[in-house]
């Protein structure tokens, strides 16, 4: 029987394992120190605030998609709502010339998103699964369309703006350039995404992922599924909160827009393609997402098609999301299986990246003759020039989609069986995650 | 006053039926499949365009017929060779399957037909005005639209009730483990049920779209609306969905033509608050706040009956 009772606190780490725990959250903070030095002009900037800013939202999102297991499509309304506030703020605060500098207004945000949040939360989170997401929705059309009513706070379809150097100054930063916003963003995205690691290990973390997992076990050992979803939903809106000041610092500007479903939509979007079963998913979402968002429109019109497309694939292909494929391979690589598997992801990779390029080719080729018909058919996207009203071009891209398609799945299955040999080994080895 | 109540009742029941054709399919879907189909109101759009289109080649009445048929085997495609696939990943996968499917819905009919209202008319043959009640012409066409929802609805009910067909879909809502126990092809019952509930929804958007807006928008400005309709109903049940669609159908109808706000009840503000958000609130009329009803709607049914009106699962 001495097995069952297992200790009551878990045996401390070693100090090597604290070593390199602490030791990447250091290393994090360097990164984030020097980036600006190595990548310095304003473009980049403002990308790496809004990476910053992607960041912390979708990590609040992930405490209630992944954490908690609740699918929310209403999640900006808390970000939208800390960005207004942070907006007023700036404008009262610096209007009355309080003592109070910038970095510490993103709190007025937090606050505004964890107040909004204890109000909404307990109606939205008495329900769980479809039914939460849909409360949710509702909830945020209900925000959303009232914004659009109460002009004065709001500001109607203009949105309000306020100027964020005309409050007190510390140490004579006036906050106007982009590099001190950056530094800005980045402070606090360490401070946000250290807390809501910590987060994760408390024991709330851990009743958030009972809840998740087994909502009437959870019952059974004494807690109420209904109060857990509350806090847990409190806490994500005080970080989107955060999140939604940290934008209305960096643009100036709050509008309807920050509310509304498109950027529920996109943080869903980012937070699930990162992958929402590990901690790191939802930066790597929010990196991914943001970079693409700012770089794919230079190079297709119909770039949310594709983005769309490529969520669909997501959801279908790898429901892990890209840290989920990417940790999939992880008793491979440390059983040393995984030289098994390489070859035949090469093998995989040509007729899937032809059948990709067929499907490319087709559809800006479609959207060539439907939205501008009369103009010059030699197109360009994605770098390549191409005439969408040659019959060769049509008959390639049909060959290249049918083709592909299949030679993939030829491919894709050999892959399979390859994989599954190579973790039957690994396996074999011990290595099981 | 007698006038505005009778226009707006049966404006009301019209909009309330019309959701009704869409939250049905919904409802079912979501009963037997376990997920809620976030693109439904894409199908609705995509049935008015498809209307558009195909009444511009071969006219109205063929297009009536052809689109919801279109529509309905996209769904069943879908469901075929998109969902089932899905279903291993669990209902959040679904959920979010239908998700990215209505924001590629949406885009793609913006690259087709633009972002632009088409120009859907209503045709020449029911362009008239069918009676004329208290000084207001009533038109013809949404008698017509009144006439195919609630015959529709007669013909969903017939079906559900009195046919074999109909058995299994109702054995199905309750006990979809139970009917596949007794031999019936639970998959091509789910194919088949997404294929007519898609295609009732473009039914919908084909009658809707001369009368109403036929835009890229109107998926996202209907989908919202339809699922406070299966929530405040009650999730999975039917006749909930139908109390739910002309409960939502009225309060906006009444809404929209209703002008007082607290200013006409209670007199003007006193200017000290002239600049203030009070002023937004008090000048705001009933007509105004009229797109954020049901949404309000919404929350009181979750605060005094979570489970919706005649709802009686949990999820």
């Amino acid at each position: 029987m001495t097995e069952l009772t297992s200790s009551v606190a878990p045996p401390q780490p070693a100090l090597g394992e604290k070593l390199k725990f602490y030791g990447l959250w250091v290393a994090t903070g360097l990164v984030l120190l020097v980036l600006p030095k190595v990548f310095g002009s304003g473009g980049a900037l403002t990308m790496f605030s809004l990476i910053g800013i992607s960041i912390i939202f979708s990590l609040s999102y992930n405490i209630l998609l992944g954490q908690t297991g609740l699918l929310s499509f209403g999640h900006a309304v808390y970000y939208g709502l800390g960005g207004f506030l942070v907006i007023h703020a700036i404008n009262i605060f610096g209007a009355n010339k309080l003592p109070i500098p910038l970095p510490l207004v993103p709190l007025v945000g937090g606050l505004t998103g964890l107040f909004f949040a204890a109000l909404l939360g307990w109606v939205s989170t008495q329900r769980s699964g479809t039914a939460f997401a849909m409360i949710s929705l509702g909830v945020a059309e209900l925000v959303a369309s009232s914004a659009l009513i109460l002009r004065t706070f709001f500001g109607g379809e203009a949105g309000i703006s306020a100027n964020r150097t005309k409050l007190f100054r510390l140490f004579d930063w006036s906050f106007g350039p982009q590099i001190q916003i950056y530094y800005l963003v980045a402070a606090w995205t360490l401070i946000a995404v250290v807390a809501m690691y910590a987060l994760t290990r408390t024991p709330l973390g851990r009743m958030c992922n009972a809840v998740r997992d087994n909502p009437e076990r959870v019952q059974f050992v004494g807690y109420d599924p209904h109060v857990v979803r509350y806090i847990a939903f409190c806490f994500a809106g005080f970080f989107a909160g955060i999140a939604g000041g940290l934008a209305a610092i960096n643009f100036e500007i709050a509008n309807s827009a920050y509310l509304g479903a498109v950027q529920s939509g996109t943080v869903l979007f980012s937070t699930y393609i990162g992958g929402v079963g590990y901690f790191i998913g939802p930066i790597v979402g929010a990196i991914f997402v943001t970079v693409l968002s700012l770089n794919l429109s230079d190079l297709t019109p119909v770039w949310q098609l594709y983005f769309g497309l490529f969520f669909i694939a997501v959801v279908t292909f790898a429901p892990g999301g890209i840290t989920g494929l990417l940790m999939m391979h992880r008793p491979l690589v440390r059983g040393g299986t995984i030289g098994r598997v390489l070859p035949y992801y090469l093998v995989a990779l040509v007729p899937t990246l032809a059948m990709v390029a067929g499907l490319v080719l087709t559809i800006e080729t479609i959207v060539h003759h439907t939205v501008n018909p009369g103009e010059d058919p030699n197109i360009k996207a994605f770098g390549m020039s191409f005439n969408a009203s040659s019959p060769i071009t049509w008959v390639l891209a049909l060959f290249l989609v049918v083709a592909g398609y299949f030679v993939a799945r030829k491919t894709w299955s050999w892959l399979a069986r390859a994989w599954d040999e190579a973790l039957t080994a690994a396996r074999d080895k011990g290595y099981h995650v | 006053m007698l006038e505005l109540v009778v226009i707006s009742t049966l404006n009301g029941i019209l909009f309330g039926m019309l959701l009704f054709l869409m939250a049905s399919g919904l409802t079912v879907i979501f009963s037997m499949l376990g997920v809620l189909n976030f693109a439904h109101a894409s199908f609705y759009m995509l049935g008015a365009f498809f209307g558009f289109q195909i009444s511009r080649w071969v006219g109205f009445w063929p297009a009536l017929i052809i689109a919801p048929i279109l529509a309905g085997a996209l769904g069943a495609a879908v469901e075929r060779f998109g969902l089932r696939r899905v279903h291993r990943n669990g209902h959040v996968a679904e959920l979010l399957f239908t998700f990215g499917l209505a924001f590629v819905i949406e885009e793609i009919v913006q690259i087709i037909w633009g972002k632009s209202p088409v120009d859907f008319r209503i045709p020449p043959i029911l362009d008239f005005s069918a009676f004329t009640i208290f000084s207001t012409n009533y038109p013809a066409y949404k008698m017509f639209m009144l006439l195919v929802s609630v015959a529709i609805f007669v013909a969903l009910l017939v079906v559900l009730k009195k046919t074999r067909v109909g058995l299994i879909v109702q054995a199905a809502l309750t006990h979809p483990h139970m009917v596949g126990h007794l031999g019936h092809n639970v998959g091509r019952i789910f194919m088949m049920v997404f294929g007519v509930g898609t295609a009732l929804a473009a039914v919908a958007g084909v009658i809707a779209g001369p009368a109403l807006v036929t835009q890229s928008n109107m998926a996202a400005l209907l989908g919202p609306i339809l699922f406070v309709v299966v929530v405040v109903g009650g999730l999975g049940s039917l006749p909930g969905a139908f109390v739910g669609s002309l409960l939502i159908g009225l309060v906006q109808t009444f809404a929209v033509s209703m002008n007082g706000s607290l200013a006409g009840a209670f007199g003007p503000l006193s200017p000290d608050y002239a600049q203030t958000w009070l002023a937004d609130i008090w000048g705001v009329t009933v007509a105004q706040i009229a797109p954020i009803m049901p949404y309000v709607l919404l929350v009181l049914i979750l605060i005094f009956r979570p489970m919706g009106l005649l709802g009686t699962r949990e999820t």
